[in-house]
């Protein structure tokens, strides 16, 4: 890619990710694709392609099942990670304002809506490229998306999944009609935005194009690491950390299955946009 | 003390009468002055008045009006437009309608009423006096219009006798007392017996019984009554040699009716022919008409007068087995000279076992022949029983031989041929030679009348070779009871039976054509009926015949069908009663709900004859389709909420209409006993969702987000998820197209810059 790396350069790798964070997404990418596979089958029940893949996997019964099981482990990466945040909090006695604000925190500030416009500057030529920190404003978005989306999707989903349970501690029966809309809704808006928006941001922008492994490999090239990312660089430097999160490249066979995963992860995700797409021409034809 | 208060009273009473009467004096002082203004000039016998040319008297004689019943009324109290103040009153007045006072309205609905005769053709005018007195004349009122009548009723019989009160008989005794109500009404065709019956019961009784009285109550074309015979007003006792009804012209008044060539021989055929020529030429007829013996047989010797039945009828004068005691009517003592019978008591005790007089003497055809031998079945068998035997029609052989062991074992085992072969003839050789076609309505009657109104008779009087007739189904000289096992009729061989013809498309027309192409035969085996039938073996279960009735099939869309939609429900009621009792009392019961649309009758959700359990997954699949064809709206909205998308993938258990709306005895929900109204709601859930609550019955099942008036907080939502979509995906959207170009850019630039 870049005809300057040295032989040194090309060997040392940034560790991005770690084990523990890498591990939790594969578990949100299967149970996602999963859950919105089995969910497409109910919400787009009037067209015929859903009817005949239910019938294929065993009925509804079988895909229902599917759905519940990858709930299950939506709610057990979500508590998963909570609990990560807080072990990370005690374990590194790391104070709030670190978590909130720090230049590894999720939370958006300031700083992101000043980038977002420099970036808007650099979209029409008019300013340079935004130093980019550990995370940008998009990716913080992304991971908001999730977190609020896990929230509204979850909870209307147990409505769903329990209503006699609910509507008995007082919920009137109406609300689970509601549950019902926001539940297909806003599961739309989170496949929806997954497989095209996230996709694109994270794999098929032309720097990254066909895909970024590095949330399975964990690490990524120095190199790529200083231009992606400046300000981090920069900050890590600085600070004198970044020999702390050098490492040497990953495994070819990680690689390679790390590529075959991603994928078929990807396909998958864009043959359901396809599907999505279709059935909405056909429903609302 | 006492006498004071009878004096009171005394006192008040009379007070009392005094203001009454002052207060009605003028009236009658008036009336007396407005009568006296009026005769001033009515008095005068001279004045006339002219009406298109013709001089009218305008006298009044004050003494008859003074007998009249009106005698205190004045004058204007009938002529209102009369002004006693402004006389001369105008030369023509207005008609006096006396329904100002008298309630006139069931008269003027009267065949008499709105003009046809007035008050005063009955009543006169100024001479009115009660109805008691004018009964005495009311013959003649009646007479000067209805002349001709009149003259009949004189010379016949009525006129010089009776009633059974020792009253005369008068217009009034037969045409309703309630002379102002007289109309065709309580006076028509059909009941009009019953007026004779109130003095000729017992012939009425007979006549109610037999076979022209039942025609007449069934509304038949032609059907006889009492007039028919014995004229309306010129009713003859039958010893009168004038009357239709004498002996001697008793073969003409029965003519009338029962020849060829009459409206009625049209209309219903009856298995003998030329009554009345082969009448006139048997020993009855020669004994009557040409030796002038009264004591003869004629038609009503034999038939009976009033209760003539048909011979099948086991309380019938010509019944087989009564036929013996009605020939010994006059032939008193043919059990004594009578050659032929052996032991002459059989006749009347036993008389299937020997034959009944008709079977040698031809009834309406008694010769005087000596029959060398009776016509018993081995007779017919000395010729039929060769295998050899045959006829030619057309071009084509037809073999005429008979087994008679088969004829032995059928259900006509006790029936000589000649019962079934009616028309054979002593003058011919043989004596079959032209007996015809076998009339089962000879004996079948009811069954025939049935089949000739069915599609097969319909068909089959039209020439249709294909179309069933009784033979086809029944067989011939081995027709065998449907209880028997080994009988095309026996509720297991019906099926096939049927479907000799209608699973076959080329013998069947329209419709029953379409049904055999569809595997009509295959479907009812596959049916619940058919298995019920054919794998379980059971005989309750319906074939054919049970909804398409045995002989009175007719296509589905023939109002008198039994299986016409509007028959439907009561057709599988005959055995799912306790089912039609329930739909009855339904929301689609045409007497629960009366609407112009079509309301769904049993064949419209069960299939008629792919019938399915209905624990069946197709069925189950099917229903949804069933109950949308009418209720269109909620079947959407069904489909909007959780059940429906889950049925629409498949699912069988899933809620399905009747689920939840119950199936026959389906009520509006707002209907207390409704498994949806508000007392049943929850346990209805409960079938599915056993931790049903109060607050879970509130889900609505039939819930979309499309109808604002309906269902808002689904509407906003519905739009507020819409709006947070439509604005993620176009930021992000426009975000990723900018960004995609920003970059793709750069790399051209990197590229060029490279090269």
């Amino acid at each position: 890619m870049n005809d300057k790396l040295t032989e040194h350069s090309e060997e040392v790798y940034y560790q991005r990710f770690d084990p523990f964070l890498r591990f939790l997404h594969i578990i949100v990418i299967i149970s996602f694709i999963l859950l919105a596979f089995t969910g497409m089958m109910i919400k787009f029940s009037g067209v015929g392609t859903f009817q005949s893949i239910s019938k294929f996997l065993g009925g509804y019964e079988v895909t229902g099942f599917i759905h519940r099981i990858s709930a299950f482990f939506t709610f057990f990466y979500f508590s998963a990670h909570i609990g990560f945040l807080i072990y990370r909090k005690k374990h590194y006695k790391r104070d709030l304002k670190y978590m909130l604000s720090g230049e590894n925190s999720m939370v958006p500030s300031k700083r992101d809506l000043i980038e977002f416009w420099q970036t808007m500057k650099w979209f029409f030529r008019v300013g340079p490229r935004p130093e980019y920190g550990r995370w940008t404003y998009w990716e913080k978005f992304d991971y908001f998306a999730v977190f609020w989306g896990v929230m509204i999707i979850g909870s209307s989903g147990l409505i769903l999944w329990f209503p006699e349970f609910f509507t008995n501690l007082g919920l009137p029966g109406p609300v689970v009609n509601i549950a019902t809309i926001i539940h297909s809704d806003e599961a739309l808006l989170a496949t929806g935005f997954i497989f095209t928006i996230h996709f694109f941001n994270t794999h098929f922008r032309p720097d990254k194009f066909p895909m970024d492994t590095v949330i399975f490999t964990g690490c990524i090239p120095l190199e790529e690491f200083k231009l992606d990312r400046p300000r981090q660089y920069k900050y890590l430097v600085e600070t004198g950390q970044l020999e702390k999160y050098l490492v040497g490249p990953p495994s070819p066979i990680l690689v390679k299955v790390s590529k075959i995963f991603g994928f078929a992860a990807l396909t998958f995700g864009l043959f359901l946009i396809l599907l999505i797409i279709y059935s909405m021409i056909f429903i609302y034809r | 003390m006492y006498s004071d208060l009878i004096r009171l009273s005394n006192i008040v009473v009379t007070l009392f009468l005094a203001v009454i009467i002052v207060l009605f004096s003028p009236i009658s002082f008036q009336a007396q002055e407005d009568i006296e203004i009026c005769l001033d000039c009515h008095s005068d016998k001279e004045l006339v008045s002219k009406k298109d040319g013709i001089e009218i008297s305008m006298f009044v004689d004050q003494h008859i009006y003074n007998e009249s019943v009106h005698r205190d009324f004045s004058c204007t109290d009938c002529h209102s437009d009369v002004d006693p103040d402004d006389l001369p009153h105008a030369e023509v007045l207005t008609k006096v309608k006396c329904n100002d006072c008298h309630d006139t309205d069931s008269f003027e609905s009267s065949v008499h009423g709105s003009g046809k005769v007035l008050c005063n053709e009955c009543h006169g005018k100024h001479d009115i006096q009660y109805s008691d007195s004018l009964k005495l004349i009311f013959d003649d009122k009646c007479t000067s219009c209805h002349t001709s009548a009149s003259a009949y009723f004189s010379s016949g019989v009525h006129a010089s006798i009776k009633d059974k009160n020792n009253e005369e008989i008068k217009c009034q005794s037969c045409h309703s007392s309630h002379i102002h109500e007289l109309n065709s009404k309580n006076f028509d065709e059909k009941t009009l017996h019953k007026t004779c019956g109130a003095c000729h019961q017992s012939a009425v009784d007979k006549f109610e019984n037999s076979l022209h009285g039942l025609a007449l109550s069934r509304g038949k074309y032609l059907a006889p009554n009492c007039i028919t015979c014995h004229n309306a007003h010129q009713i003859k006792v039958s010893k009168d040699q004038t009357s239709k009804t004498y002996k001697m012209n008793i073969p003409t008044l029965c003519g009338k009716c029962h020849k060829e060539g009459t409206k009625i021989s049209e209309l219903k055929t009856i298995d003998k022919h030329n009554i009345l020529a082969n009448y006139s030429e048997s020993i009855h007829s020669d004994g009557l008409f040409k030796r002038g013996l009264i004591v003869s047989a004629v038609c009503t010797d034999c038939h009976f007068t009033h209760e003539m039945k048909p011979h099948e009828d086991r309380t019938s004068s010509i019944h087989r087995d009564n036929i013996a005691s009605t020939c010994t009517q006059c032939h008193v003592e043919i059990e004594r000279v009578h050659k032929k019978v052996i032991k002459g008591e059989l006749w009347e005790k036993e008389s299937h076992k020997i034959p009944a007089c008709i079977e040698c003497h031809q009834p309406h055809q008694v010769r005087r022949v000596y029959y060398e031998q009776d016509f018993n079945n081995n007779y017919c068998m000395n010729c039929h029983s060769d295998r050899n035997i045959f006829k030619m029609v057309n071009g084509e052989k037809i073999s005429l031989y008979v087994d008679i062991n088969e004829h032995n074992n059928s259900a006509h085992k006790d029936n000589s041929c000649i019962k079934c072969h009616t028309n054979v003839s002593t003058s011919i050789n043989p004596i079959c030679k032209e007996s015809g076609t076998v009339d089962c309505s000879s004996c079948h009657a009811e069954q025939v009348e049935d089949y000739s109104t069915s599609q097969h008779g319909k068909l089959y009087a039209e020439g249709n070779s294909n179309s069933a007739y009784c033979t086809d189904c029944h067989g011939t000289h081995n027709t065998l009871t449907k209880e028997e096992l080994n009988s095309p009729t026996f509720v297991r061989n019906i099926p096939e039976l049927c479907a000799k013809c209608h699973s076959d498309a080329d013998k069947v027309g329209g419709a029953a054509a379409q049904k055999a192409r569809e595997g009509l035969a295959n479907k009812y085996t596959m049916s619940i009926h058919g298995k019920g039938l054919l794998e379980s073996g059971l005989t309750v279960t319906a074939t054919c015949a049970d909804c398409h009735t045995a002989h009175k099939e007719l296509p589905s869309t023939d109002p008198l069908s039994s299986v016409h939609p509007d028959n439907i429900p009561a057709t599988c009621s005959k055995c799912h009663l306790g089912i039609y009792e329930k739909f009855r009392k339904s929301v689609h019961s045409p007497e629960v709900t009366e609407t112009d649309k079509e309301q769904p009758g049993c064949a419209d959700c069960h299939k008629s004859h792919s019938i399915e359990r209905v624990d069946k997954t197709d069925f189950r699949k099917g229903i949804i389709d069933q109950c949308g064809r009418c209720h269109m709206d909620v079947t959407d909205t069904y489909f909007d909420t959780f059940h429906g998308k889950v049925s629409k993938l498949g699912s069988i258990k899933t809620a399905r209409c009747y689920d939840c709306h119950g199936s026959h005895s389906i009520l509006p929900t707002y209907d207390q006993e409704s498994t949806l109204s508000r007392k049943n709601i929850i346990e209805t859930c409960k079938t599915c969702h056993p931790n049903s609550n109060r607050m879970f019955v509130g889900y609505l099942t039939h819930a979309t987000h499309h109808d604002k008036e309906k269902y808002p907080y689904l509407y906003y939502t519905f739009w507020a998820m819409t709006i947070l979509l439509v604005s993620v995906f176009s930021f992000f959207g426009i975000h990723t197209i900018l960004w995609f170009f920003r970059a793709m850019s750069d790399r051209a630039a990197e590229k060029k810059s490279n090269k």
